[in-house]
């Protein structure tokens, strides 16, 4: 039925405004069936507040759309079937032990033997031996890894994940990345906030949102490609130095430390270009243009957006 | 991951009973959490035990070992028969004997004394001759519940005791006269009226608390987000929540009951099956009453205050602390609105009258009536979304 487009989320204009603060701001954006799409943004830019509205946990202020084919104001409870939702704070029973939590969640569902669903699941997330542990007593990581297993259960096709990998440690997070992509290869449809770049690099396509409104999406190269950043790589002495002294010159929108370099941006080349070349000239610094690593795009895009919004 | 190497069958999802399944799913998470709840757990039984204890014992109008004094103006054989006789009763514990009026009123008024007989001079003399003298009574008002109870013992217990005296046959008339100094009040409640009243008032108390909690704790704790991400109806919600606890409180009834009779010698005339079934619904009626404040109440503290601001009325309007009957008819208009008033009708008339389905149909009807007003409104003001 609503497979037949390929298309998992399409929603146009919508908004949101809490107490008469605009959160989210005339948002479109599409998603296709079985990718994964990173929702990237500073904190408060309405990401939460988008995947709330997706899920039906939100009646949108304007805008409409669908997601899986359905309406997402007048079937949320059509959704909610469809749709696993891993949400921000974890929101499992802290007071009922693993195999508890999934079971509540399996029959909840009215999956066919609930414990055979639940027994399944502690196998498949690598919690054998922990079944009769409280989930409030489990680690950020095995915390994180239960909440995924718990969205996953109902076999979802949309999954929903609103900053799953906050606080966890890097290994878990790689496994987390390969479990996300292995859901994706089996037809899942996964959305996904982060603040990390190296899981924006590790999605099919992603969308920059801050303040509210979508200001970027596309594929990584995409997003890149139409920032139409100029970057130059600066390494040799005093950094720092040369930093204090190009911020705020004429054609240079950001000047960024990455760790032994310097990544000095504009959009306009020509002014850009005018004033660096003093510097280029003295001696003992090393000039590179270089291709914007989508960090410089987003902080470009983050500091336009302030200057534009707030 | 583990994931890439053992992928899970996967489960077909049935959609026949939803209803029930989803219920049932929510209340075995309930059951767990309450297991879990140590606390909790025991106050389900500590509580009614306690508060029947306490209050069954200590809500007792029958005077017991009161201290007294007695003024003596004349030692006589009548006057220390008349004494005796008091004594016996246990109801008094003469613990001074005085010769001066001045000493009799300070101990009286010091507190030391609750209860003073003064017998007056020349008694046994006006007794003989028939005069009919007075034998004065002053009981101390601070207390008259007590107070009235002692003094309408009196004339009883002196009359019997002195049936086996010498000066006095069997007259039709007592043979002086008991002149109080507080009035006398028929109203004699006792432990026989206490304990049918504690039931209802225990399992209001237990029951309100238990629910008025249990969404907002879903909110604090941030479990609400997920529950609602789920597709769980209002209704559903409602259902796991109250069923765990109709149980809990079928067991505080039943221990309530089981102590009134054992300890307290309370008699249960009329059906137990009746009993049963009746208190079902009125645990159910202020589950509902509860879950409902808590679907009002944005925080625990207010889900507190709420419930606070529901019991107090139903203790003392209801008719368990005051007689329904006496109250002005505003007040027994709001009476009526109250689980309580109706539940306690019912559960003295089983207990102590044996009355029957027959005889207790309206408050029944009420109790049912408010029980599906209070899920009609929580079931309406339950939030489906975040908004």
């Amino acid at each position: 039925m609503s497979s037949g487009n390929g298309i998992a989320i399409d929603v146009k204009g919508l908004t949101k405004s809490f107490g008469g603060r605009e959160v989210v701001h005339d948002l479109s954006m599409q998603v296709k069936r079985g990718s994964i799409y990173g929702f990237l943004g500073p904190n408060g830019s309405g990401k939460t507040t988008t995947i709330r509205i997706l899920c039906g946990l939100l009646t949108p202020d304007s805008g409409e759309g669908t997601c899986l084919g359905y309406d997402i104001r007048r079937d949320a409870g059509k959704i909610k079937r469809k749709v696993g939702y891993m949400t921000q704070r974890f929101s499992l029973y802290q007071d009922l032990s693993v195999r508890e939590n999934l079971e509540f969640v399996a029959r909840l569902y009215g999956l066919t033997d609930a414990r055979g669903a639940a027994r399944d699941m502690i196998k498949r997330l690598g919690l054998s031996g922990r079944e009769e542990q409280l989930a409030g007593e489990l680690s950020g990581g095995w915390k994180q890894r239960l909440a995924l297993g718990a969205c996953t259960l109902p076999n979802p096709q949309l999954l929903l994940l609103d900053e799953p990998t906050a606080g966890v440690d890097p290994k878990a997070r790689r496994d987390f990345w390969n479990e996300i992509h292995a859901l994706a290869a089996e037809g899942l449809t996964v959305l996904v906030s982060t603040h990390y770049m190296d899981e924006a690099e590790r999605c099919h396509e992603i969308a920059y949102i801050a303040y509210g409104y979508l200001l970027a999406h596309g594929t990584v190269e995409e997003v890149i490609a139409k920032s139409a950043l100029t970057t130059y790589t600066v390494t040799g002495e005093d950094l720092n130095g040369l930093g204090a002294a190009l911020t705020g010159k004429p054609g240079i929108d950001m000047v960024a430390p990455f760790g032994t370099s310097l990544h000095v941006s504009g959009r306009d080349v020509a002014a850009l270009e005018d004033s660096i070349a003093p510097w280029r000239e003295k001696g003992g610094l090393h000039w590179q243009k270089s291709q914007p690593s989508l960090e410089d795009v987003f902080i470009e895009l983050m500091g336009r957006s302030k200057d534009n919004f707030q | 991951m583990s994931a890439v190497e053992h992928p899970a069958p996967r489960r077909e999802i049935r959609e026949r009973l939803g209803f029930l399944r989803r219920s049932y799913a929510m209340l075995v998470k309930e059951f767990i959490q309450l297991k879990r709840d140590r606390v909790s757990f025991a106050m389900i039984v500590m509580l009614p035990v306690m508060q029947l204890m306490l209050f069954g014992y200590a809500i007792n109008t029958t005077p017991h070992h009161l201290p007294s004094a007695v003024l003596l103006q004349e030692d006589s054989d009548l006057a220390r028969s008349i004494l005796k006789a008091l004594e016996n009763t246990a109801y008094f514990r003469f613990i001074h004997e005085v010769h001066d009026v001045d000493d009799f009123d300070n101990l009286l008024k010091s507190g030391k004394v609750l209860f003073g007989v003064e017998i007056p001079r020349g008694f046994e003399r006006a007794v003989r001759r028939g005069d009919r003298p007075a034998l004065l009574v002053a009981a101390d008002a601070t207390d008259p519940v007590a107070a009235s109870a002692a003094i309408g013992s009196l004339g009883m217990v002196v009359q019997t005791a002195l049936k086996h005296d010498l000066y006095i046959g069997d007259p039709p008339e007592m043979p002086f006269e008991i002149r109080a100094h507080a009035r006398y009040n028929p109203a004699a409640a006792s432990s026989l009226n206490i304990v049918p009243g504690l039931v209802g008032t225990i399992l209001t108390m237990t029951m309100l608390i238990f629910t008025a909690l249990s969404v907002t704790r879903e909110v604090e704790r941030g479990t609400m987000e997920s529950l609602l991400s789920m597709p769980i109806k209002p209704v559903e919600v409602m259902f796991g929540k109250i069923i765990p606890y109709v149980l809990v409180g079928f067991v505080q009834a039943f221990l309530i009951i089981s102590i009134g009779v054992g300890l307290f010698g309370v008699p249960v005339l009329g059906n137990l099956v009746l009993l049963a079934l009746l208190s079902t619904l009125f645990i159910t009626t202020n589950l509902s009453i509860g879950y409902t404040i808590s679907t009002l109440v944005q925080n625990q503290l207010q889900a507190m205050q709420m419930s606070m601001m529901f019991f107090l009325p139903s203790i003392l309007l209801s008719g368990f602390m005051f007689p329904f009957a006496g109250m002005p008819a505003w007040a027994q208009y709001l009476g009526e609105c109250l689980p309580l008033t109706h539940y306690l009708r019912i559960v003295r008339a089983i207990m102590l009258k044996g009355a029957t389905m027959q005889n207790l149909h309206f408050d029944a009807l009420a109790l049912a009536a408010l029980m599906l007003l209070a899920m009609t409104i929580a079931v309406t003001r339950f939030r489906r979304t975040l908004d």
